[in-house]
């Protein structure tokens, strides 16, 4: 009688919630995979053909899907360094006894809360008026130009806007391990006469290691994953420099028409961006056995 | 010499920090000026503050409709996540048996699956739902903050589950043993304790459903129905040119976020670090 109860209040609370989420990602993440094995226009009077492995196949024949591979893992180690040195020095700026350093960080902070999609098209309009401005205004024509119509600057770009939106939340994430550090460590080095570099590299670096750890993943993988910026700032030009992953699988489903195909690179994503993550959750559960 | 060198790093950081913001001071001050203006200086303060491309771009972009439109999904979908995910993630701590353990360990497993792998069948399974058994899923806001609450409640689960695994049992014991059904003990004891969490769990699902351009980008197709996002995409595909109408619309909708940021501010902090660290 007592079991027969827990279980209906068991029901009442989870289900509601079970159901939903079972019909918003395990079906369609099942479905998907069912898909990645067909070659369908997505129209659904047409049929859907059997082809195996095929579409896994002719990924490594897609010069266009290769290329957006090696633009990504660039684009996601040059934003990844830019992002956690910038992150750590704002951070470190904003713990140290300077009067307005709160009101810093409230303003540091702030661009992460614009959507990635608006600020992609507030910087756009930097880089083509106000970089032309300030190229006619300094004589710098080789700095400040429209980065956006160059393939290489394009990508620089996109890793400078993003640095941008995620400087500041990585900022969070290390001044929580700044203020875990031990004032009297920091102040007996002070007393044996260690200057501020070796300070930050004997102590406070190595005791943030597992901000570190957390903020190098987490910038790892929304930076694989990046899509909004990408669209609004470029849109993949100047004639596909900058199509990263996540729009590539996007124009080959909605833009071509390739679903199956399209499929096959979403779940090849999903194994790179699962091994990503898995990677990071091993790294950290590693270092807190460790510490 | 000491309290002047303090003043000076305090105005040197509080400079940093503005400059950083420039892009967005930039995007203001442009937003008032015609297109010579615009040309001869981009930095410059503008020479009169006319409000006329505030009003053509609150027109173009159907800014009042976009963000009611905003605010009916952010707050909806957010209001459903705090309740379903607390209710599932207590069952789920309280519960000590195999099913309720492959149940969390599902929900966390699909955090790992990126958006992208769920899209094209998540909407041929949408369309399907909407044209075989006439539910209304596609093309609605209620369809939207359905799928919202199932894309967002994995983390929130996560959230509540770490949170809910610190509280003592024995309150909720006493609760029980004078009679109240687990719904009363639920929603009287354990929720008032769990606010702490529930305001990190809203920040974060606030933010990101605010700021979701994709999901709303495939499932809305009405011009009616746009969230701000949604509308300032077409706003730009059609008016790329016009840098000054771009710019009020700009400013426009940055405008909720920074009162957003401006009312919440530590709290926001406070949920972004903890989101981030777990």
């Amino acid at each position: 009688m007592a079991n027969k109860n827990k279980r209906k209040w068991f029901v009442l609370f989870v289900v509601p919630l079970l159901f939903i989420f079972t019909t918003v990602v395990i079906i369609p993440f099942l479905i998907g995979i069912y898909y990645a094995f067909f070659e369908w226009d997505g129209i659904s009077a047409n049929p859907m053909e059997f082809v195996g492995l095929d579409n896994f196949g002719k990924l490594f024949d897609d010069d266009q899907f290769l290329r957006s591979a090696w633009l990504t893992t660039l684009f996601t180690v040059l934003s990844v360094i830019t992002i956690n040195v910038v992150g750590l020095a704002f951070a470190l700026l904003v713990t140290s006894k300077i009067r307005t350093a709160n009101a810093a960080r409230t303003l540091l902070f702030m661009p992460y809360l614009i959507g990635g999609l608006i600020l992609g098209y507030i910087w756009q309009f930097v880089f083509l008026d106000v970089f032309e401005f300030l190229g006619e205004l300094t004589g710098l024509t080789d700095v400040f130009f429209n980065w956006l119509i160059d393939p290489e600057f394009a990508l620089y770009a996109l890793v400078f806007v993003f640095t941008w939106q995620m400087a500041g939340y990585v900022m969070i994430v290390y001044i929580a391990g700044i203020q875990a550090i031990p004032n009297d460590v920091v102040e007996a080095a002070k007393i044996d006469g260690a200057t501020p570099w070796q300070r930050f590299m004997r102590i406070t670096l190595p005791l943030l290691m597992p901000a570190l750890t957390i903020s190098l993943f987490l910038t790892l993988s929304s930076a694989f994953k990046i899509y909004d910026v990408n669209l609004s700032l470029t849109g993949g030009g100047p004639a596909n420099a900058t199509e990263l992953f996540a729009m590539n699988i996007y124009n080959e489903i909605f833009g071509s028409g390739n679903y199956g195909f399209g499929q096959a690179k979403a779940i090849v994503f999903f194994v790179i961006v699962a091994a990503i993550t898995l990677t990071q959750v091993y790294l950290t559960k590693k270092r807190e056995v460790e510490m | 010499m000491k309290k002047a060198s303090g003043w000076i790093k305090s105005i040197l950081l509080i400079l940093l920090a503005l400059f950083f913001l420039s892009p967005i001071y930039i995007i203001f001050v442009n937003s008032f000026k015609d297109r010579q203006e615009l040309y001869e200086n981009a930095l410059s303060l503008p020479e009169s503050f006319s409000f006329q491309y505030y009003i053509e771009a609150m027109e173009k972009m159907n800014f009042v409709s976009a963000l009611l439109n905003s605010l009916y999904v952010t707050i909806v979908s957010v209001i459903f996540i705090v309740v379903l995910s607390s209710m599932t993630a207590w069952m789920l701590v309280r519960t000590n048996n195999k099913l309720s353990t492959f149940i969390f360990m599902t929900f966390i497993a699909t955090m790992l699956i990126p958006f992208q792998t769920l899209m094209m069948p998540l909407m041929q399974f949408i369309s399907t739902i909407t044209q075989d058994l006439g539910i209304p899923m596609y093309n609605t806001h209620e369809g939207l903050i359905y799928m919202n609450i199932g894309f967002h409640s994995a983390l929130s689960v996560f959230l509540y589950h770490g949170f809910i695994k610190s509280i003592p049992i024995t309150l909720e014991e006493a609760a029980t043993i004078d009679g109240a059904s687990k719904f009363g003990v639920f929603w009287r004891i354990i929720f008032p304790m769990l606010k702490p969490i529930t305001a990190t769990v809203m920040i974060l699902n606030v933010i990101s459903i605010w700021n979701d351009f994709l999901l709303p980008s495939l499932t809305l197709i009405d011009k009616g129905l746009r969230t701000i996002p949604l509308s300032t995409f077409y706003f730009f595909g059609e008016f790329t040119i016009q840098w000054n109408l771009a710019m009020a619309g700009l400013t426009l909708t940055i405008i909720p976020v920074i009162i957003f940021y401006a009312l919440a501010q530590k709290h926001i902090i406070k949920g972004i670090g903890e989101g981030a660290v777990k």
